[in-house]
């Protein structure tokens, strides 16, 4: 049960020229676990509300299975729908909820009361909320009405699981626990799942695979240690992590960065020009110098302490062991660890040792 | 007594300025307004004894009017709650050209003088009018008939139910019939299962009003009804023959029997409501 999708457009009803998906192309094979993430509006719901057939594309191929998703009917497309509202039918209770998908099933194919009554008990179950089947959607808060979408979804045992910032709502703690049971539940059930997030460490922690998409197209589409190491774009690093930026030129092998106090380092790129490092706070290693730049403590986090560096006026702020010495005469910055940047793209490197270092 | 103090006092704290003085003029104006008269028609049909009461409460006349008057407001408002419903759907969903001029027709009964309302749909549905003499050809006659009244009250009733059912469901979100087709519910299942049950407390506040106002409408419906005592009398003309008659005892008698009825007869759709919102309001589990 894989889903592909190819060059698909979709543009704005009633505007042509808006385009909310630009020749998006992706992949998701049998079992996998994908989170879109990116900014907002930058097309991540729009691409699952059109997985889903909500949405009608304007053009490019929708396949499920290989069939064409224009030709399936919604049972057939047996896909698993969470809303970002939940959408729990209010004058249900919780155990009519789930079974609805159930309940809607013509005569001959819709299972006995006696085994939906099984079946939403389990599901009940499974959400860990046993007790609650017949509440009012009303009642429960927000992580149980999640959960309880989530299994109303599931009832019909669907293979693709769609969830749209289904973590929205919830408190942080919450949202932890409901991450990681999401994820075994994911696992347990053979799914394929689908997620859309704006929080790109909830896409880290729970996905295989992320797709970072941005104003309505596919920046870069890969697992999280490659989108570490080989960010597409400065925008992809940046949008996934704290990132410090440095510009410079490359130039005879090396690296020379306009910014005071940072060392150049050597680089394996032949095309000399201007280039942008990236580096994310803890990749940032510090050595004394008397004359450095000024190293100001901040703050800890992970038990690392957070420095302030003051560049010439423009103050950078890196992750350091708490343990290290404390600059008191200053300090010079290595970012041998940077990914370099020309033009927007990733610039090639023989060796791939920068990468390594991230 | 130190309870109601208290209760008092912590309300000074509420965020409404004067509380006291909006809590003293608002109990002056519903007074003014409602209670009083209320209790003053209450009282008055006693003021000449039982005997007027008695004499009201054998009154065939009055009870065919009354049935008259239930009757005819309680189809007319039936029939408005499919017709508000679809015209509701109509306003929300589709866009239509010229929807915001149907959107403001829909308000006229409110704004056109009852009587106005009435002899426009007498000379409509009269034997000579536009709609009477084809509907005559037809064996149909409308004016003069309990038909005549039920057209005249659908006229009255009919904003009543678009205008409760209209905000809830605008306010409906479109998730909820997304996630009933994405289940595998078909068009018929996701509006009977999924958008009536969430409008039905609202129609069925809609249809309570109407009901109310049909039970209670003079001007519109007494040109149209022919008016014969047991067949099209409706209780409130009943109400204003006997006034005529200088019979202020019978007069104020069927207005107390009218307003008791009317009472059950809200109190019964208030319970309804309440049945059927169930999950849908707050407070009602």
């Amino acid at each position: 049960m894989s889903v592909h999708i190819e060059k698909l457009i979709r543009r704005a009803p009633g505007n042509p020229d808006r385009i909310l998906l630009d020749q998006v192309s992706v992949d998701i094979p049998d079992g996998s676990f994908v989170a879109l993430v990116g900014p907002s509006g930058a097309g991540k719901t729009t691409l699952l509300r059109s997985i889903a057939g909500l949405d009608p594309h304007s053009s490019g191929l929708l396949t499920i299975d290989g069939r064409d998703f224009a030709e399936l009917t919604p049972r057939e497309r047996n896909v698993g729908f969470v809303f970002q509202n939940y959408a729990l039918f209010q004058h249900m209770t919780v155990a009519k909820n789930i079974s609805f998908g159930l309940d809607v099933l013509p005569g001959r194919e819709r299972p006995s009361k006696a085994e939906i009554d099984g079946r939403v008990k389990e599901l009940l179950e499974l959400i860990q909320l046993p007790n609650l089947g017949n509440a009012y959607p009303q009642r429960l808060s927000g992580g149980q009405r999640q959960r309880v979408a989530l299994a109303r979804a599931l009832a019909t045992n669907p293979k693709h699981l769609l969830l749209d910032e289904p973590f929205g709502a919830l408190d942080p703690v919450v949202r932890r626990t409901v991450r990681e049971w999401l994820r075994s539940l994911h696992d347990r059930l053979g799914l394929t799942t689908i997620l859309v997030t704006h929080d790109q460490e909830e896409a880290l922690d729970v996905a295989d695979r992320l797709v970072v998409m941005q104003d309505g197209r596919i920046v870069q589409d890969a697992d999280a240690g490659e989108l570490e190491a080989h960010p597409a774009t400065p925008f992809v690093m940046e949008f996934l992590g704290e990132t410090l930026t440095f510009r410079g030129t490359v130039s005879g092998g090396l690296f020379l960065p306009e910014t005071p106090h940072v060392v150049p380092f050597p680089v394996a790129i032949d095309q000399d020009g201007s280039a942008v490092a990236l580096i994310r706070p803890h990749e940032v290693r510090l050595t004394a110098d008397a004359g450095g730049a000024p190293v100001r403590r901040i703050g800890s986090r992970y038990g690392l302490s957070r420095l302030a560096i003051d560049l010439n006026g423009r103050i950078v702020e890196v992750l350091g062991a708490s343990n290290e010495q404390i600059f008191p005469s200053g300090a010079k910055l290595h970012i041998d660890a940077a990914r370099l940047f020309r033009d927007g793209a990733l610039l090639s490197m023989k060796d791939g040792r920068h990468a390594a270092a991230a | 007594m130190a309870e109601a103090t208290l209760s008092v006092r912590s309300r000074t704290s509420d965020p409404l300025p004067g509380f006291r003085l909006a809590l003293f003029s608002t109990l002056l104006w519903v007074g003014l307004i409602v209670v009083l008269p209320l209790t003053a028609l209450i009282v008055r049909p006693w003021q000449e004894g039982l005997g007027a009461m008695t004499m009201a409460l054998h009154d065939g006349r009055m009870f065919a009017a009354l049935r008259v008057s239930f009757f005819t407001a309680f189809i007319a408002a039936l029939i408005n709650v499919p017709v508000g419903l679809l015209l509701t759907w109509t306003l929300v969903r589709v866009q239509l050209p010229g929807r915001r001029i149907v959107d403001a027709l829909i308000d006229l009964p409110f704004a056109i003088p009852t009587a106005v309302t009435g002899i426009t749909l007498a000379t409509l549905y009269g034997p000579q009018g536009w709609l009477g003499k084809p509907l005559a050809h037809l064996g149909i006659s409308i004016a003069y008939s309990t038909a005549g009244i039920v057209v005249a009250l659908m006229f009255v009733g009919l904003p009543f139910i678009v205008r409760s059912v209209e905000p809830v469901l605008r306010g409906l979100p479109p998730e909820q019939e997304e996630a009933a087709g994405l289940l595998g519910a078909s068009s018929w299942q996701t509006v009977w299962r999924v958008v009536l049950p969430s409008l039905l407390p609202a129609t069925v506040s809609g249809f309570g009003l109407a009901f109310a106002r049909g039970i209670g409408e003079y001007g519109s419906v007494i040109f149209i009804a022919g008016n014969q005592p047991f067949r099209t009398e409706i209780a409130p003309l009943l109400v204003v023959v006997r006034l005529q008659e200088f019979d202020y005892a019978g007069a104020t008698s069927i207005a107390f029997i009218l307003l008791v009825a009317s009472m059950l007869c809200l109190a019964g759709v208030a319970m309804l409501r309440r049945r059927v919102a169930r999950g849908l309001i707050t407070g009602v589990n």
